[in-house]
């Protein structure tokens, strides 16, 4: 029973990173470039929803939704300004950029918002009476079961099938997996690149924020550094499941949340970290291009 | 490639010209230090650029950005107030300046030599421990006395004969815990959740455990976190909860605690928590759920909602200026000023002393004088020669969304 | 002049760095009594950022993997350096000495983590490299975080996880897990610095103008192709990056003997970060721009101090603006200009 308790919050904490993950791999895939801003993107989505409900007094899903328009805008908003002007730099000279603009993001935070951790409310509970429930419990309450939890592996789910709908059967779908290939022989076909990579950027962004109302519903504090570690957590599942793979940064992300709690409560708390990336290296000398990636033969 | 270099040398051309101002108008970075502003011109990069001033310059790193911002700004703010207090109260006049360290000993010292080449006569120290270690040395070898609001490792003071500290030391904390629990039999079984990756944390655990084991007290579950897995506590309060632990000792600062506190709830675990001084301004979070916290026991200097009518003017204050309850970071540095203020007094010092002047007046000043602060247990607080600050701290229970006394 | 110029290009470029870093130091030398006391602080930082970007750019640069993990290797060489320099005070009570067999000691255990980490992630290439080299920068943050070490009469102890070094009586608990190592001899200087500098510039320029150094790019350029023609890519690219591990190990050493107290959470993936950046910032592959770039970054987040609370985020537009001209065409096409003009006047 344990056990499966520990499963359960790997899933939980595993959706997460995989929320986080698809808006990674989503941007690696079409523009080819590792976002390190992404995590922080994350964070002014949280910071969003949380003024939203807890300021302004609006209802949650105004906030998540208000959380995600903002978002968006802040994500096109990055890659017309900060990423567009380097589309023929280096791949290195727009990871140093994205790295400038996650350290711009956190400090402006800091500044606006201050650096005292805010308590992120839970939406995801269900009033009963006086009190509110925030989980259910099974087997006589050795199985505690949170709302958020439920929530999360569900819209980790939904969002990665809409997603793999969204590029396999739509217009603007077909043109980033056509921009994936090739960018110059999508051109030539008539795809706008510019406009693919702006809305490859706007639903990665929007995802960000689902993501950090969960990632903050979960875990409740909110402060301008919240982004950063799930976000390189993320990019490892990325990784790990096969960067650009939309099912592969599920199954990472679920994968790197279940072997990070099942590392903790087995092999040590001091050590988690540790054999969390020790995984990852076996995994990547074993299917060098992660678990669902594709393994390019290079052409003589 | 020598179009980039080309650029860079123009990069390096604009901060060695940013650097070059810098030495200049460095005395107005103090911000809003009431009327003396007359010593911004005196910040000249010699230290001997004092002299002119009418104003002691007071000085101290901590963390203003990243991730331990909170603690840094919390004393850069409380310090602030201070010095705003007693200068309007005319008599000593103080000029404060904080410069970030982003909790590293590397920045630490830079931020350090920063407020040397200002000018710094007197020194806060660092807010926290590990920056704390870097420079008190520095602060040793310049002769400028520090007293330090919160680095609270026993390395920040050992062997510096002119650096005192205004918070318990890590390893008192964890001994007191141990006896406190033990005294009142608050748990049978014991567990420990730490973070291993932090000083403040292993000083507080290493010593608990050791007291621990002389009084017989049990500890059945042991376990950690680190900074890039500080969200999910559900192994370790399975852990605690596995092995019947009915208090957990949490040697933490609150924001992880209160991720704990919200997770042992989700879990129905219902122990005792027991916390150190790191645990104050849990309550403090906005939109923090107090009825988590409520039983939680902390052993704290300061309490944010003491009736003690300097407590409740300076909570007034920080709340008016910064709108947001001061936590212990805030008090300690508050009292610092003042203790900085009466030794000077004591001392009928004057800003034109040099600093090692300055540093052997506060040396006979701090080993011999009692101060009224809003931290400690009222009964006055005084200083050893090792630097390790004599003060009780107050045993507080968490009821109904407020600290109330423990005894 | 005219044997300069009649040195191939290569070999001028490099002897303009050599001569650029012997100038810096000369000059700073010389200003040493009137250089503020926070310029004074940050010489031996430099210095030890300045070999790390070389090192990086080594592997970086003239190997063309990228390394996300570099700060790994400055921890590993850090943490054994300092050991070394703690255990030998006795031995070698000269200074100088001490610090040198220290800074040889960091480099060898970083070049032997540089070994064991670099056969299996060599394999991969591209962002599956960076993410493992992430990846073990992590795990070596982790271990040493754990880590105790203790010397005592009967030599060194050391255990994983808690103490149980079991230390005698006058015993000295050297590492002491997410406590560091504390109480360290501050025994490096500039002109330590500078020479650590100057032999790293020796040792990359060598190496790349080397038989060893064309084979080495010959990889980076097209591996298929290398192979093709019987150059062993796994040996070259293990020469490349255990030299730029060793490198960035003594300078682990360096950084950690200028201050009292090291911390394992210092060399995290954010410093592997910095270093990146000082090495794209600087130019691919090109060591004079690696040491300008580190030098000026240095500087720069000290110099915004008068930007107060605005200070990171200046540093921030700062960086993410230089990074936008760096690769903008129309700037770079007119440096180009300008240089051409310049040119055409020098013939003239």
């Amino acid at each position: 029973m344990t056990f499966l308790s520990y499963l359960i919050n790997g899933l939980s904490l595993g959706s997460i990173y995989a929320i986080i993950a698809l808006g990674y791999t989503m941007v690696y895939g079409i523009a080819k470039m590792l976002n390190f801003a992404h995590g922080d993107v994350i964070m002014v989505g949280a910071y969003i929803c949380f003024y939203a409900v807890s300021a302004y007094q609006l209802p949650p899903p105004v906030g998540i939704l208000l959380a995600m328009v903002v978002c968006t805008v802040l994500g096109m908003v990055i890659e017309r300004l900060a990423y567009k002007p380097l589309r023929q730099a280096t791949s290195l000279a727009v990871l140093i950029t994205a790295i400038g603009v996650s350290y711009f993001l956190q400090n402006s935070a800091l500044l606006l918002w201050s650096s005292t951790t805010k308590i992120f409310p839970n939406f995801f509970v269900i009033p009963r009476g006086a009190e509110t429930s925030t989980g259910f419990s099974l087997f006589d309450g050795q199985l505690n079961i949170s709302y958020v939890t439920v929530v999360t592996v569900l819209a980790c789910l939904v969002i990665m099938l809409a997603l793999t709908w969204f590029t396999g059967n739509t217009r603007m779908g077909k043109a980033m997996r056509a921009c994936s290939e090739d960018k110059g022989a999508a051109q030539l076909m008539g795809i706008n690149v510019d406009t693919t990579i702006s809305v490859t950027f706007a639903i990665g962004s929007a995802l960000a924020a689902i993501a950090g109302v969960l990632l903050c519903s979960a875990y409740p504090t909110l402060s301008p550094t919240t982004g950063s570690m799930p976000g390189i957590k993320a990019f490892t599942a990325a990784v790990f499941g096969g960067i650009g793979s939309i099912p592969g940064a599920l199954l990472g992300g679920l994968l790197l949340g279940v072997i990070e709690i099942l590392a903790g409560a087995y092999i040590g708390t001091q050590l988690q970290n540790a054999v969390v990336f020790a995984v990852l290296i076996v995994v990547l000398l074993v299917k060098p291009a992660g678990l669902l990636g594709r393994q390019i033969r290079e052409k003589v | 490639m020598k179009k980039k270099l080309l650029c860079i040398t123009l990069t390096l051309a604009l901060a060695l010209g940013l650097s070059a101002c810098g030495g200049g108008n460095g005395g107005n970075a103090g911000g809003n230090n009431g009327g003396n502003a007359g010593g911004g011109n005196a910040g000249g990069s010699n230290a001997d650029g004092n002299i002119s001033g009418a104003a002691f310059k007071l000085g101290g790193t901590g963390p203003l950005t990243g991730g331990a911002a909170t603690y840094g700004i919390a004393a850069r703010n409380g310090a602030q107030i201070a010095v705003d207090e007693i200068n309007a109260m005319g008599g000593i006049q103080f000029e404060l300046r904080y410069e970030d360290d982003a909790h590293d000993p590397e920045k630490a010292v830079n931020a350090y030599n920063v407020l040397k080449d200002w000018g710094m006569q007197l020194s806060l120290g660092s807010v926290t421990s590990k920056p704390a270690e870097a420079t008190s040395v520095m602060n040793m070898e310049d002769r400028i006395f520090a007293l330090t609001p919160s680095a609270s490792s026993e390395a920040t003071t050992q062997g510096k004969d002119n650096v005192f500290q205004m918070c318990f030391t890590d390893p008192g904390q964890g001994a007191k815990s141990a006896e406190y629990i033990s005294d009142k039999s608050l748990g049978s079984k014991i567990a420990i959740i730490w973070k291993n990756d932090d000083v403040y944390s292993k000083g507080i655990h290493d010593t608990f455990t050791a007291r621990a084991a002389e009084l017989q007290l049990e500890i059945v579950s042991d376990t950690t976190f680190a900074d890039g897995n500080d969200k999910d506590f559900s192994v370790q309060l399975t852990n605690a909860k596995d092995n019947d632990a009915d208090l957990v000792f949490l040697p933490m600062y609150y924001e992880p605690a209160s991720l704990i506190l919200s997770q042992a709830n989700s879990m129905s675990y219902a122990p005792k928590f027991f916390g150190v001084d790191g645990m104050d301004g849990i309550l403090a979070q906005p939109g923090f759920d107090t009825s988590l916290a409520e039983g939680v026991m902390l052993l704290t200097p300061f309490n944010a909602d003491s009736t003690d009518e300097r407590t409740a003017a300076f909570v007034a204050k920080y709340q008016q200026q910064f709108n947001e309850i001061p936590n212990q970071f805030a008090a300690d540095a508050y009292d610092c000023v003042y203790a900085f203020k009466m030794a000077l007094e004591n001392a009928s010092a004057t800003p034109d002393m040099s600093n090692e002047d300055l540093c052997s007046l506060m040396m006979t000043q701090f080993t011999s004088m009692t101060l009224e602060g809003i931290t400690g247990d009222g009964a006055g607080i005084t200083w050893e020669t090792s630097g390790a600050v004599s003060k009780s701290p107050k045993g507080m229970v968490i009821q109904n969304g407020a600290y109330v006394g423990l005894d | 002049m005219n044997a300069i110029k009649n040195l191939n290009k290569t070999t001028r470029n490099n002897f303009l760095t050599y001569g650029a870093v012997v100038l810096a130091y000369a000059v700073v030398q010389l200003l040493m009594g009137s250089l503020s006391s926070s310029l004074k602080g940050m010489l031996v930082p430099i210095c030890a950022y300045v070999v790390m970007a070389l090192s990086l750019n080594l592997t970086v640069g003239v190997l063309g993997e990228l390394s996300l993990g570099h700060a790994g290797f400055m921890s590993v060489g850090a943490f054994s350096g300092v050991t070394a320099a703690m255990a030998l005070q006795e031995l070698i009570p000269f200074a100088p000495l001490r610090l040198t067999v220290s800074m040889l000691i960091g480099a060898v255990f970083a070049g032997i983590a540089g070994f064991l980490i670099g056969i299996p992630v060599l394999r991969l290439n591209g962002d599956y490299l960076a993410i493992v080299t992430l990846a073990f920068g992590e795990i070596i943050k982790s271990i040493i975080n754990n880590l105790y070490l203790g010397l005592d009469g009967k030599g060194l102890h050391f255990s994983l996880l808690t103490d149980r070094t079991a230390l005698d009586e006058d015993g000295l608990l050297i590492i002491g897990g997410p406590m560091g190592i504390g109480g360290i001899q501050r025994l490096s200087t500039f002109t330590a610095g500078f020479v650590l500098v100057m032999l790293s510039l020796f040792i990359i320029f060598n190496l790349v103008n080397s038989r060893t150094g064309r084979a080495i790019m010959a990889v980076r350029d097209n591996s298929i192709a290398a192979e093709s023609i019987g150059i062993n890519i796994t040996k070259y690219k293990l020469i490349a990056f255990v030299t730029s591990a060793a490198l960035a190990g003594a300078a682990g050493t360096l950084f950690a003997m200028n201050y009292t107290t090291i911390v394992a959470n210092k060399f995290d993936f954010n410093a592997s970060i910095l270093i990146l950046v000082f090495v794209v910032l600087g130019g691919l592959g090109n060591m004079f721009g690696s040491i300008v770039a580190a030098a000026a970054l240095t500087i720069l987040p000290e110099a915004l101090r008068e930007f107060d609370d605005y200070r990171m985020l200046v540093y921030a537009i700062v960086l993410i603006l230089v990074m936008l001209a760096t690769n903008n065409p129309a700037i770079q096409g007119f440096f180009a200009r300008l240089r051409g003009a310049r040119k055409g006047a020098a013939e003239q």
